[in-house]
């Protein structure tokens, strides 16, 4: 009897011994089968933010600034933002893409993928190791698009198009470009996955996106100088039901933005897609509670207004803080850019348009340092145990965050007075009097935005 | 022939128009048109940039009737756009030289 049970528990061991190539080859096929399964739900998901983060440009912020200019200008402003969802995207193609993301020094990429070499189905593991690495080109080329338009703002209703359109490309590559390297790029100086110098933690591109943008359009717009008859002269906004559609289009392509910057479709994502949907509640509530306070009117335009500057203040904190504190930077975020364009911007006087400085520049720069604050191992686990901000226990962390926002608004500054000069002589920046005067949709487009008689 | 130009709140537009109607005027030209005369304004604020909006939005009915008929719309419109309040608008009233229709040459009482 002993013997046939010994026998009876051998011959499972002894079938299974024949079939080991056979077992093995099945294992590798189910491996490579949950692989594919991944990667065919990363990637459905990066690509639908791709297209969610383009509709941010167009048509969120065509429209969300479109109806905040007089109507004269309502064409030449669309046209800030439309015309980048063009240009960039060529520049990205041929260098832009290799400048950011190639390996290079620390300050800048170098010239691997130019003209998009060798960027195919393959992963690229360094960035995001279960997407074809053509997806996390695209997805990223629709940050480079949005950010110098968001810039617009700042010279709205008086920007020569030929100047505009010089402006944005070399603004892209000597600004963007290197500031997107040393957040993101592999070896980048701030880079807090891939070996930077000092780690500064940007999920989706406080420092890159709305930093840079945001100074850059201060600097714009004292450069350029007031709009005619600013601010003596009433400049209303033209129609706020289209600013309206285009903040609640932002809104949403956000969710790409910053859900989007998980690169992935697992947890993290839906993280940072709770984060910026509460960081955007709560800044709408704090900029109309403070309207509401001091000029005794809750107004639709500071509504939406707050939820963009909670967007953007809580876009590098998305992937690393928990709801709270999202509530919290948001909340902050609508109270502060508040001040930003009701009181500072009337006090020094400075044209900023389109708030282009008091929403992206103050809500960028406060999302930059908050998450320094609350970044939390709880919330990101990509570096491993280590505690992340200042709630974990790392002081240091907000010091380096510090570290980076010093950087984007020096590169910010410099670069862009730069370029400027350089535009001033080749094509000139400011659209001259009678242009201004008779509005950019005619003088430079040939075309008027309402017409009423057709 | 009187023409009756008169500049109302667009709110009472619709009345005017009623009682207009009972009494058999149906035809006139309605423009939006922005104004005050003693009425104050209002102020409107975007993003803590305030302005005093002092051009408010009103009505202004244009119509010509034949003389003898004149006393009688007059009091019609104003009545029926009548709320009290300052801002209520005014009537002008011009004499009018000739009226001819385009489609057939009518002149005069007859155009009408």
């Amino acid at each position: 009897m002993h013997r046939l049970y010994a026998l009876a528990l051998l011959l499972p061991a002894l079938a299974l011994a024949q079939t080991t190539p056979a077992v093995e080859q099945k294992l590798a096929e189910l491996d490579a089968a949950v692989k594919a399964a991944q990667s065919a739900g990363d990637n459905a998901w990066m690509l639908t933010s791709s297209a969610l983060v383009l509709m941010m440009t167009g048509p969120g912020l065509a429209l969300f600034y479109g109806g905040l200019v007089r109507r004269k200008n309502v064409l030449g402003t669309m046209m800030h933002s439309f015309i980048l969802m063009a240009v960039v995207t060529v520049l990205w193609a041929v260098v832009g893409y290799s400048l950011a993301f190639g390996e290079g020094n620390p300050f800048i990429g170098d010239l691997r993928y130019m003209f998009l070499n060798g960027v195919g189905a393959a992963p690229n593991a360094d960035y995001a190791a279960t997407i074809p690495q053509q997806t996390f080109m695209i997805y990223q080329l629709m940050f480079a698009i949005i950010t110098p338009a968001l810039i617009s703002g700042a010279f709205a209703e008086r920007m020569k198009f030929s100047g505009m359109l010089l402006f944005t490309i070399l603004w892209t590559l000597l600004v963007y470009f290197p500031m997107a390297h040393m957040v993101w790029g592999k070896g980048g100086f701030l880079n807090a996955y891939l070996g930077g110098k000092v780690p500064c933690f940007d999920f989706a591109g406080g420092t890159v996106v709305h930093i840079t943008s945001g100074v850059s359009a201060l600097v714009c717009c004292l450069y350029l100088g007031k709009r005619k008859g600013y601010p003596t002269e009433p400049m209303k906004p033209h129609n706020l039901v289209i600013s309206f559609i285009g903040a609640c289009l932002l809104w949403v392509g956000w969710f790409g933005f910053n859900a989007g910057s998980a690169l992935g479709a697992g947890s993290l994502a839906t993280s940072a897609f709770v984060a910026t949907h509460f960081g955007a509640a709560a800044a709408a509530l704090g900029w109309l509670l403070v309207e509401w306070l001091k000029t005794g009117k809750p107004s639709v335009l500071g509504g939406i207004s707050g939820a963009v500057a909670g967007l953007v203040a809580i876009t590098p904190a998305s992937g690393f803080v928990a709801p709270f504190p999202a509530l919290l930077i948001g909340f902050a975020a609508g109270i502060v850019c508040f001040f930003m364009v009701a009181l500072v911007k009337h006090k020094f006087g400075y044209d900023d348009s389109l708030d282009a400085f008091g929403v992206h520049g103050a809500g960028g720069t406060l999302g930059a340092i908050l998450t320094g604050v609350f970044a939390t191992k709880a919330v990101n686990s990509a570096l491993k145990e280590q505690p992340l901000g200042l709630i974990d226990g790392n002081g240091g962390q907000v010091v380096n965050q510090l570290i980076g926002t010093a950087i984007a608004w020096g590169l910010a500054i410099v670069g862009t007075l730069v370029i400027l000069k350089i535009c001033d002589l080749v094509t000139g920046v400011r659209a001259n009097a009678e242009n201004e005067m008779d509005g950019l949709d005619i003088s430079m487009h040939g075309e008027e935005g309402y017409n009423l008689e057709a | 022939m009187k023409k009756i130009e008169a500049v109302i709140q667009p709110h009472k537009l619709e009345d005017v128009k009623q009682a207009l109607k009972a009494i058999g005027i149906d035809g006139m030209t309605v423009t939006e048109v922005r104004g005050h005369g003693r009425q104050k304004g209002h102020k409107e604020v975007y993003r803590g940039q305030e302005y005093e909006v002092d051009l408010l939005p009103k009505v202004k009915l244009e119509m010509v009737v034949p003389t003898e008929r004149s006393e009688e719309v007059i009091k019609t419109l104003v009545a029926s756009a009548r709320t009290g309040k300052i801002g209520d608008g005014k009537v002008f009233v011009f004499d009018v030289l000739d009226v001819i229709r385009i489609r057939n040459d009518d002149r005069g009482d007859s155009a009408l």
